[in-house]
């Protein structure tokens, strides 16, 4: 009798053992770079946040399958000093049988932003092997914002070209008005300059000395 | 009496003051190949002993060039075509040669200034456009052009060229780039608008804003990790190479595009200036300036590059330890840049099968640093790669690109002057088509030719163009030059030229260089060019996604059309120069033949007619 009950004790653990190994075919191997992601804030990897990874995959796969998965169901072994380890999901209904490997990976993507925010990792730091990432789209803004220096810099340049050429049309109507003025003037100017003087001088003619050489 | 009003004759231009000319000049000498090629050439013959080829080339084939030039222009007071007709009719195709190389010059060289300007607009973004590959179509992974090269690879390639596979597929016109070079062709036209005066403001700005960013540069660069191994590496000399006759003509033809001599743009600034100017100090002052500046601004170029061998160097052995790390499952942080080494030998003592296996690169800082580049390369992909990992990189971004651009306009500044003064020269243009105007048309023209490298192959042409318009033309004219002022027009008449200038007649050394070695050392220059050229057929990298070992460029051959356009770009600005002399020849036996029919000329009184040429020459 109390061999019996023995043998039911062990028998899930010793089950637990078989069905969780490396490279289990429904199993996915995880690994974790903690001091990679978080540098100096990086906690110890142990028991309690085992328990937190387990945590997270059970809610990943309640949510996914819409059945109640528990922490009991994930089983985590082989773990190694890098912080990798495997892990298999067993049925709620029956813990010796394993849920798929396709299943568990559109578990695991469908909430991998979730999973990752519990431990403070991100795709790189928490990578589940053999499951591919979902790549983000660079955000594009409407405008491709070079065209708005461009747009800045070639306003400027128009803007300065306008303003020079305008300006150069208006000197020179300026100048052609100015010489006008001054060829004008230049003859009133003479007509006064001689109805003040004796007249002008002709050297050609005698050498221009008022006074007689004594 | 009135004024006296001469409203035919116009003032010739003349600038401000002293420091706008040597500026200009200095502008014009001091271009992007200053900092994109000097310090690839110094880098791949040996480092410190580089120096002696090219300051022995400076000083008895560079300084007296640009000597010769300023000094011709000064003294006859026109651009290259005046000067040249006025030295003797027969040396008037020189003038001309001139202006068809600075007019094709100035086509592709605003072309590069386009491709600065794009990335200065693209460079006020977070993240920087070139450092993250984009996804492809069905957004699954990386674009596989984009993973096999590298994102700073594939933007300048796809996103800025978008550049076909071969030079004969044409590809369409690149609209963003169209509009960028319409950008550029608009700032040269702004600075141009009002001749030298607008222009001479410009260069204020243009030629000494490079110089306070090298400095930053300079500062910034000297306190990145790595920037000694750039240094050491720079400037380790290697005595051997230069038993190589190669470093010598790369040194003599380095020196010689350098100065920007031959583009009859100096010839033209000079003229501007009064008639008494110790154009010989100024000739000093700009060839001197331009080999410091080429080795001042070698030093942040060759810091960063150093930073960046030594950046990738550590990124390669992080992802060597991350494989190692992840097949031993050892813990974190356990193996590292230092102890590598250590757990490697640990590791192949230990488990030598699996380390076979794994595909662990090979790590040698030496190699990353021979990953060097000059030209566009290095402008546009080592050094965009290198302000990436910078913190701040739009800072340094921006920076450089504007530097890369006053660089640019500041020699193009030259470019074009070349082309616009002798074009008012030769009488072709109408005298009521105001300076504007020309200067637009010109403007207009060269960017609707310019077209040709918007498109898909544009790089390939730049290229083209860049080999061969401006390197085996420029010689001849030069040769010509010196051949022309030294042996036709005299080397009494220049002493005494050069004499009433600026007060001193020159010494041994300028007339032995004008006379003998510098035309020498041209025609080995020539000749050693012509040879190697003519060596091998000529090929050309062609990036080539579907080339089997991409991402390395694939060499392709010219195909035959494209030879005979090299071919033509070679020939075609220098065939004025023979053309001009035998139609002169002819016109002059033709002259003095019908003077020996005709027997003395009643109407020509030539001792009235030398006696007022001396007066007129005693007068200027």
């Amino acid at each position: 009798m109390l061999g019996r009950i023995v043998f039911f004790l062990c028998l899930p653990s010793v089950l637990a053992a078989q069905l969780c190994k490396p490279n289990a075919a429904e199993g996915f191997k995880v690994r974790l770079s903690i001091k990679t992601a978080l540098g100096d804030n990086a906690y110890e990897w142990n028991r309690n946040q085992r328990f937190l990874f387990q945590a997270a995959i059970a809610f990943a796969m309640s949510h996914h399958l819409d059945l109640e998965f528990n922490v009991s169901n994930i089983l985590v072994c082989d773990e190694t000093p890098r912080v990798s380890f495997w892990f298999v999901v067993t049925s709620p209904d029956d813990p010796s049988r394993l849920v798929g490997k396709e299943s568990v990976e559109l578990a695991v993507r469908a909430s991998r932003s979730r999973i990752n925010n519990i431990l403070l990792l991100n795709d790189a730091t928490l990578e589940f092997i053999g499951v591919l990432p979902t790549l983000a789209a660079p955000v594009k803004p409407a405008t491709p914002s070079w065209l708005i220096v461009f747009g800045v810099v070639i306003g400027i340049i128009g803007a300065g070209i306008v303003f020079l050429l305008v300006s150069t049309v208006v000197q020179k109507k300026r100048k052609e008005n100015e010489v006008a003025e001054e060829e004008d003037d230049d003859e009133e100017a003479q007509m006064k300059r001689m109805a003040g003087n004796e007249g002008i001088c002709n050297t050609s003619f005698s050498e221009c000395d008022r006074n007689t050489q004594m | 009496m009135g004024e006296e009003k001469n409203p035919g004759t116009e003032e010739r231009p003349k600038w401000d003051n002293k420091v706008q000319y040597l500026l200009t000049c200095i502008g014009f000498a001091v271009g992007i190949g200053n900092l994109w090629r000097f310090p690839y050439l110094c880098q791949i013959y040996g480092g410190g002993a580089f120096l002696i080829p090219y300051l022995i080339a400076l000083v008895f084939q560079g300084l007296p060039l640009l000597y010769l030039e300023l000094a011709i222009g000064q003294r006859l007071r026109m651009g290259s075509i005046g000067v040249w007709k006025n030295i003797s009719p027969m040396l008037g195709g020189v003038g001309i040669a001139s202006m068809v190389v600075s007019f094709l010059v100035s086509m592709f060289y605003n072309t590069i200034i386009a491709w600065v300007l794009w990335y200065f607009f693209n460079s006020f973004q977070n993240p920087l456009p070139w450092s993250q590959c984009p996804l492809n179509a069905n957004q699954t992974g990386y674009s596989s052009e984009c993973e096999k090269s590298t994102s700073v690879n594939y933007f300048w390639y796809r996103e800025t060229l978008n550049i076909t596979e071969d030079i004969g597929i044409s590809g369409s016109l690149q609209w963003w780039m169209v509009i960028c070079l319409a950008t550029a062709w608009c700032v040269i036209y702004i600075c141009f608008i009002k001749g030298i005066d607008s222009m001479g403001k410009a260069v204020y700005v243009t030629a000494t804003f490079p110089y306070l960013v090298l400095t930053i540069f300079l500062i910034r660069a000297l306190t990145l990790p790595g920037a000694t191994d750039g240094l050491v590496y720079l400037f380790t000399p290697d005595w051997e190479i230069l038993k190589k006759p190669q470093v010598w003509l790369d040194a003599a033809t380095q020196i010689f595009f350098s100065l920007s001599v031959a583009f009859g743009g100096l010839i033209a600034f000079s003229s501007y200036n009064a008639e008494r100017n110790d154009c010989e100090r100024d000739a000093l002052v700009v060839g001197i300036t331009n080999s410091a500046t080429s080795l001042y601004g070698s030093i942040p170029i060759f810091s960063i590059l150093g930073f960046k061998a030594r950046t990738n160097f550590n990124t390669c052995l992080e992802q060597n330890i991350l494989t190692l790390t992840n097949h031993f499952d050892i813990a974190e942080r356990n193996m590292t840049v230092e102890n590598y080494d250590q757990w490697f030998d640990y590791l192949n003592v230990t488990h030598p099968g699996d380390i076979a296996s794994l595909p662990l690169r090979v790590c040698d800082l030496q190699n990353f640093l021979d990953q060097s580049a000059s030209g566009t390369g290095l402008a546009f992909i080592v050094f965009t790669e290198a302000v990436l990992e910078m913190p701040g990189s739009q800072v340094w971004a921006v920076l450089f690109f504007v530097m890369l651009l006053s660089l640019g306009l500041s020699s193009m500044f030259g470019n074009v002057e070349g082309v616009l003064t002798p074009l008012q020269e030769l009488k072709l243009v109408p005298k009521w088509l105001p300076h504007e105007v020309l200067t637009a048309i010109v403007c207009l023209v060269s960017f609707l030719i310019g077209l040709i490298f918007t498109l898909g192959s544009g790089n390939y042409w730049v290229e083209v163009f860049n080999a061969y318009v401006g390197s085996v033309p420029l010689l001849i004219i030069a040769f010509c030059e010196m051949v022309g002022v030294a042996y036709i027009y005299g080397m009494k008449t220049f002493s005494e030229d050069i004499y009433f200038m600026t007060g001193r007649r020159p010494n041994i050394y300028w007339k032995a260089c004008w006379m003998v070695i510098s035309p020498l050392m041209l025609l080995v220059v020539f000749v050693a060019y012509v040879a190697l050229q003519a060596g091998t057929y000529p090929t050309y990298p062609a990036w080539n996604p579907n080339y089997e070992n991409f991402p390395q460029t694939e060499t392709k051959e010219y195909p035959k059309w494209v030879f005979g356009i090299i071919v033509a770009l070679v020939v075609v600005p220098i065939l004025s120069i023979p053309v001009v002399a035998v139609y002169n020849l002819i016109r002059c036996g033709m002259k003095k033949s019908n003077a020996n029919v005709s027997g003395p000329n009643p109407y020509s009184n030539e001792a009235f007619e030398i006696e007022t040429q001396e007066r007129n020459t005693q007068s200027i």
